[in-house]
């Protein structure tokens, strides 16, 4: 496992997470490293808090008052290289700056109500970008990165909300993409998602990898086994392995985490 | 062999209620544009009151009921924002959202009375500024109730995807949030504006009436509906025909308004 050659990009460390009113945290102690221009898939069966951790990861669990953190969430700085622990970030310009770090995308696309360009837009003004010029080439930029600009070459102008459903969530990732994130968190991409969307997605996320580190929580074992490089499998909110993939699905090294993935329970 | 009889006689009777309902609908409408469509002239519409036309009445009653909107709508939908986007789930938020349902069905009469004791009374006399606020605090309730209940309707998913991109919880709550409920909004403004447009207590004691064309909202301002009120209760002819033919016209615009507002929803789903 220890591997020199991998850079981790973010760190959990010892994270307890408690949901407001909860009694008990829903997380409990997780320690889990995201390594730089990998897929991480976080695998668990329901509420065994996985798409708690993704979410913590951007910080947009603080969307809702009365939640408590305890524990580090580190993300490396990219010009000074050092760990610094965003749940330190308290303004919210800080955290603003956070999510444009790292991005996500959720399991229902959500194309905001405007045209395709100005959905991919919608991020990079918010960045401050305000020249036309710029935009139209970050806007295009991103779009053939996210192997959506064939299709949507001729209709920017018209709503986002006509698309289908896969390609508003290639559009999605687009939007994201523009950003040029470090980090980009998918939770569960493709369960509202056909096949063959799900392919297009899956070769996307496969290829964003260069650029971006990918961490995805998923219900699809295959999917976890055809994309991911490392694989986390997670129970009750406690991390019970985290490996490469292929160590994961092929020699788990606990019992648990073998039942879960030959589907003996879950 | 019971069952079947007594789905007959539900049935019947649900149909025999249904038609007396719609019956009276349509005896009101035939009356209405039976003895309205008589007194409707052009120069109803290029005469004052004065005069025996209802040119001022319209302008008057436009005029208190669009300043009205101006004054409601960015109230009422900042505090349908508060409601759903800021104070949801508080105490606080609670208590204004039952407050506001329950304004949404305050009598008339009883916002007419208020704000008479404190527009009319202290400012010595009736005056259209008074109506304004009267129509202005029906309209209110409508407006938050319709911003609160429309902005719930927004998939959660969609803030966080914002948040997400790294925008500002008011930004994403004005530029992204309010557009995906623009329609229903829209439509709850228009219904609102419906409602008040054919209200009469609420200006019977406010801005009462003018006879005569004026723009003057520190005096009595001309109001339709308090002139139909007033001209049916007159004895000569001239004066009762008259207020047919404003009720007629009164009627036609509520039902546009309305009309519009349904076809807005409807082509939204």
């Amino acid at each position: 496992m220890a591997n020199s050659e991998l850079k981790k990009v973010m760190e959990v460390k010892d994270l307890f997470f408690t949901y407001p009113g909860a009694p008990e945290p829903t997380l409990k102690g997780n320690n889990l490293p995201i390594y730089e221009n990998k897929i991480t898939a976080l695998i668990g069966p329901s509420g065994c808090g996985k798409s708690t951790l993704l979410r913590a990861m951007n910080r947009i669990h603080d969307l809702y008052p009365g939640l408590t953190y305890k524990g580090k969430i580190d993300l490396r700085n990219q010009e000074t290289g050092k760990m610094e622990n965003i749940l330190d970030l308290k303004k919210e310009n800080e955290l603003i700056n956070l999510r444009q770090r790292v991005g996500m995308i959720f399991q229902k696309p959500t194309p905001f109500p405007m045209s395709i360009y100005d959905n991919v837009a919608y991020g990079l003004k918010l960045q401050g970008i305000k020249n036309k010029g710029e935009l139209d080439g970050l806007v295009e930029e991103a779009l053939k990165g996210a192997a959506i600009w064939k299709e949507t070459k001729d209709r920017l102008k018209d709503s986002a909300m006509g698309m289908s459903g896969g390609q508003q969530q290639r559009l999605c990732i687009a939007r994201s993409v523009a950003l040029k994130p470090e980090v980009l968190l998918f939770d569960e991409p493709t369960s509202a998602l056909d096949p063959i969307s799900t392919g297009a997605i899956e070769e996307l996320i496969s290829e964003i990898k260069k650029d971006i580190t990918v961490a995805i929580v998923t219900h699809n074992m295959q999917q976890a086994s055809r994309l991911s490089d490392f694989t986390t499998f997670m129970y009750l909110g406690d991390i019970i392995e985290f490996d490469e993939t292929e160590k994961i699905f092929l020699n788990p090294s606990q019992k648990m985490t073998e039942d879960y993935i030959t589907g003996r329970f879950g | 062999m019971n069952r079947l009889l007594l789905n007959k006689i539900v049935l019947i009777l649900s149909t025999v209620s249904a038609f007396i309902g719609i019956g009276f609908l349509f005896w009101i409408l035939i009356t209405l544009t039976y003895k309205g469509l008589a007194g409707v002239h052009f120069e109803t519409f290029t005469k004052d009151l004065v005069e025996g036309g209802i040119r001022n009445l319209l302008v008057g009653q436009f005029t208190m009921a669009l300043m009205a909107t101006l004054v409601a709508v960015p109230l009422g939908v900042l505090a349908g924002i508060y409601l759903r986007e800021y104070g949801h789930g508080s105490k606080f938020a609670s208590v204004i959202r039952t407050l506001s349902d329950v304004m949404t069905s305050a009598p008339s009469i009883v916002i007419g009375v208020f704000v008479f004791a404190i527009l009319v009374d202290p400012f010595g006399g009736y005056n259209g500024w008074a109506g304004i606020v009267a129509l202005a605090i029906m309209m209110l309730p409508i407006i938050i109730g319709t911003t609160d209940n429309m902005l719930a309707l927004v998939p959660k998913e969609l803030r966080e995807a914002g948040i997400a991109l790294g925008g500002s919880k008011h930004k994403i709550i004005l530029q992204i949030v309010l557009q995906a409920a623009k329609v229903g909004v829209t439509t709850g403004i228009l219904l609102s504006f419906a409602r008040i447009i054919g209200e009469t207590a609420p200006l019977l004691f406010t801005s009462a009436n003018n006879q005569f064309f004026t723009m003057d909202l520190t005096g009595q301002f001309p109001s339709l509906t308090v002139s139909i009120y007033n001209l049916a209760t007159y004895p000569d002819e001239a004066s009762r025909n008259l207020a047919w033919a404003a009720s007629f016209i009164l009627t036609a615009i509520v039902l546009f308004i309305n009309l519009t507002g349904r076809y807005f929803t409807r082509n939204k789903h």
